[in-house]
C-alpha cells in the first residue's frame, strides 16, 4: 500500500518518472503465474490417478464387481495374496476390483451433485445480487433456512421420503449444497457490483449480460473455483457417509462408503482389516488431495475466501 | 445491545420454525399415512377413516402441522409406527444417555485441548510444531469420520490392546475402567474429528488478530512473544474462538451419527437411521427436530458469542 502511494507521489512531482505499472495497482489481479507447491503437485497426481480409475477402472479391474473368483476357499475377509491383491471382502469378492468399480460411482455421483449445486447456487446467487432487494430477500431467507439443517439430516429425511437410488443421491446432494454456493456467489456478486468499474460499465450503457460475463464473472471465478474444490470434498464425504449409513448406494453395487459398511465385521473377526481400511483410505486420499490443491489455489487467490462468507 | 441480542434470538426461533416446516412437509411426502401403515393389511375403508379421524389426519395440512408442533413442544411425540405401541418418548429415553454422554465428554475433553493446540500453533507460526499440526489437521479435516474411526480402532484396539472394536452392552453396573473402555473409542474419534477443524480455525482466528497494527506495535516495543499472544492477541481473539467452538459443537451433533453407527452403540443417531430404514416417519420427524433444533441453537450461540465479545459489534454506530 505504502509502495503504491509513493509511486503516485513521484508521479505527481515528476511526470516523467517511470509509469505506474498495472500490477502495482491495488485492485490488480494476483501477479505471476500460478504455481503449485510440492504438496499441491502431490494432490494433483493423486486426483488425476483417481479420475483415471473412475473412468477406466471398470475395464481394468481383474474381476467383475460381484464375481466370486475364489470358489474353492470360500471364507470372508481373506488376507491379500496373488490374484486378490487387497484380499477379499465379507462375501469373498475381490476388494481391488470393487474399489475400481466403486471409484466411478463415488466420484461420478459426487461430481454430478456438486455441479448441480453450482449451477443452482451460482445462477441464483449472482442473479439475486443483481436483481435487487425483493427477490434477493426472499431467496436469502429461503436458503438460510435450508442452511440451518445439518446436511446428513437433510439427506436422511429425503431418503426416507423417496427411497435411495443414484439419481436421488445426485439431486439431493445438489439441493443440499446449493445454499452454501448461493451464499458465496451472492456475497461475491454484491462485493463486485459496488466496484467502480461496474458503475463505469453501467454508465457506459452496458447490458446485464455484459456486466455478468465481462465484469462479475472474471472477478468471481477464482474464489468460486477454489470453493468448488472444497464443496466437492464435502459432497464426497456426504455421499459416502450416507452410503456408510446404508442409505446411499445400495448393495450389491460397489461404492466406497458402502464397502466400509459391508466390511465393518472385519474389525471383529476378520483375518485382516484391509477390507475396511482400503475403501476408507481411497476416500481419504482423494479428499485430502483435493484439499491440498484447494489450499494452493486459495493462497493464490488471496486466501480471503473464508472472510467472504 | 439488548435489541441486537433479541433480534438474533428471534431470528434463531424463526429459523427453527422454518426448519420444522421443512421437516414436517418432507416427512409428509412419504407414501402412505400413519393410519394405513398402522392398520396394514387389515385396513378397511371404515377403520381407516376412523383412525384418521382419531389421529387428526383428515384435517387440512396446516392444521396438522400446528397440531404436531404444539404436541412436540409439550413433549408429546406420538407413538412409533414401526415398533408396535411403543411411544417415541419411550424410545428416546432408552437411548438418549449414550448420545449425551459421548457428545458432552467430547466437548469437555476435545475442545480445550484443540483450542490450546491451535493457540500454540499460532504462537509459533512456521515452526516444525506448527507445520506438523497444520499438516495433521489438513489431513483429518478432509477425511471421512469412518476413516478416522478406523485409524483409532487400529491404534487403540490392535496396537494398545484396550477396549473392543464394537461397543457392547449397556452402561449400567459397569465400574470406571469398564466405562472407559466402553466409551474410549467413540469419544476419542469424535475428539479427533473436531480437533482437526478446531485447531485450524483457532489458529486462523489468532493469526488474524496477530496481523493487526497494534500487535505489530507491541512486537516493536520489544514485548516477548508469549506476552504478546497472551495479553494482546488472545483477548481480542476470544470472540472468534468462542464462535469457532460453537460451530464445532454443532458439528458434533451430526458427526455423532456416523460414529454411533460405526461403533454400533445404541444412541439417538442409530435410532433415526433405524427410523429411516423402517420408514417410521413419526420417529424421523421427532428426532430430526431435536437434532436440527440443537444445531440451530448452537449456531445462534456462535453468533451471539461473536457479537458479545466484540465491543464494536456490541455498540454499533
Amino acid at each position: 500500500m505504502s509502495n503504491n502511494e509513493n509511486n503516485e507521489d513521484k508521479h505527481y512531482v515528476a511526470p516523467f518518472s517511470k509509469e505506474v505499472s498495472f500490477d502495482e495497482l491495488q485492485d490488480a489481479p494476483p501477479s505471476g503465474k500460478f504455481r503449485l507447491s510440492i504438496t499441491g503437485k502431490l494432490g494433483v497426481i493423486v486426483v488425476a490417478f483417481w479420475l483415471f480409475i473412475a473412468i477406466f477402472g471398470q475395464f481394468l479391474a481383474p474381476y467383475e464387481e460381484n464375481d466370486l473368483p475364489f470358489p474353492d476357499d470360500y471364507s470372508e475377509f481373506q488376507k491379500p495374496r496373488p490374484g486378490a491383491w487387497l484380499g477379499t471382502d465379507v462375501d469373498d469378492r475381490d476388494i481391488l476390483s470393487r474399489i475400481m468399480y466403486g471409484a466411478g460411482r463415488t466420484i461420478g455421483i459426487s461430481l454430478a451433485g456438486v455441479l448441480i449445486a453450482y449451477v443452482i447456487g451460482v445462477t441464483l446467487g449472482i442473479g439475486s445480487s443483481i436483481a435487487g432487494s425483493r427477490i434477493d430477500q426472499v431467496l436469502t431467507q429461503f436458503f438460510n433456512i435450508l442452511l440451518a439443517i445439518p446436511t446428513i439430516m437433510f439427506g436422511l429425511v429425503v431418503v426416507a421420503a423417496v427411497g435411495s437410488s443414484i439419481p436421488v443421491l445426485i439431486i439431493t446432494a445438489g439441493a443440499i449444497f446449493s445454499p452454501v454456493v448461493f451464499r458465496l456467489s451472492r456475497a461475491l456478486g454484491m462485493e463486485i457490483m459496488v466496484m467502480d468499474f461496474v458503475e463505469a460499465a453501467k454508465v457506459r450503457g452496458e447490458g446485464y449480460r455484459w456486466i455478468i460475463f465481462k465484469e462479475i464473472w472474471p472477478n468471481a471465478a477464482m474464489p468460486l473455483i477454489s470453493d468448488f474444490g472444497l464443496r466437492f470434498i464435502y459432497v464426497i464425504l456426504f455421499v459416502s457417509s450416507l452410503s456408510f449409513l446404508g442409505l446411499g448406494v445400495q448393495p450389491p453395487l460397489a461404492d466406497w462408503g458402502s464397502m466400509v459398511r459391508e466390511n465393518l465385521g472385519a474389525l471383529q473377526y476378520g483375518e485382516s482389516v484391509i477390507p475396511i481400511l482400503a475403501p476408507a483410505i481411497a476416500i481419504a486420499s482423494l479428499t485430502v488431495a483435493i484439499n491440498l490443491i484447494v489450499d494452493d489455489v486459495s493462497a493464490h487467490a488471496g486466501g480471503k475466501l473464508s472472510g467472504r462468507l | 445491545m439488548f435489541r441486537i441480542i433479541l433480534t438474533k434470538i428471534a431470528a434463531g426461533l424463526l429459523t427453527t420454525l422454518g426448519v420444522s416446516i421443512v421437516i414436517f412437509l418432507g416427512t409428509n411426502a412419504l407414501p402412505g399415512d400413519a393410519a394405513q401403515i398402522r392398520l396394514g393389511q387389515a385396513a378397511t375403508e371404515d377403520s381407516l377413516r376412523a383412525l384418521r379421524e382419531e389421529l387428526g389426519l383428515n384435517l387440512p395440512l396446516y392444521q396438522q402441522y400446528f397440531r404436531w408442533l404444539f404436541n412436540f413442544l409439550q413433549g408429546e411425540f406420538g407413538t412409533s409406527l414401526a415398533s408396535g405401541n411403543v411411544t417415541i418418548a419411550q424410545l428416546i429415553s432408552d437411548r438418549y444417555e449414550n448420545t449425551l454422554i459421548v457428545s458432552t465428554l467430547t466437548a469437555m475433553i476435545g475442545v480445550p485441548i484443540s483450542v490450546g493446540l491451535g493457540i500454540m500453533a499460532a504462537m509459533f507460526p512456521g515452526t516444525i510444531y506448527d507445520r506438523f499440526l497444520t499438516l495433521g489437521s489438513v489431513t483429518l479435516v478432509a477425511a471421512p469420520e469412518f476413516f478416522t474411526a478406523t485409524l483409532m480402532v487400529l491404534f487403540v484396539v490392535f496396537f494398545l490392546g484396550i477396549g473392543n472394536a464394537v461397543v457392547v452392552g449397556s452402561i449400567e453396573d459397569k465400574n470406571l475402567a469398564e466405562l472407559i473402555t466402553h466409551f474410549i473409542l467413540p469419544i476419542a474419534t469424535l475428539c479427533l474429528v473436531i480437533a482437526a477443524q478446531l485447531i485450524r480455525m483457532t489458529r486462523a482466528a489468532v493469526l488474524n488478530v496477530m496481523n493487526s497494527p497494534y500487535i505489530e506495535m507491541a512486537i516493536l516495543k520489544g514485548i516477548p512473544r508469549r506476552r504478546v499472544v497472551m495479553r494482546h492477541a488472545l483477548l481480542n481473539a476470544i470472540g472468534p474462538i468462542v464462535n469457532v467452538i460453537a460451530i464445532n459443537l454443532a458439528y458434533v451433533v451430526t458427526g455423532v451419527i456416523v460414529i454411533e453407527v460405526y461403533f454400533g452403540y445404541a444412541g439417538l443417531a442409530t435410532l433415526i437411521v433405524q427410523g429411516v430404514q423402517t420408514r417410521d416417519y413419526i420417529l424421523i420427524q421427532t428426532l430430526g427436530m431435536i437434532f436440527c433444533a440443537t444445531y440451530v441453537i448452537l449456531m445462534m450461540i456462535a453468533d451471539l458469542a461473536s457479537i458479545l465479545s466484540n465491543p464494536r459489534l456490541r455498540h454499533p454506530k
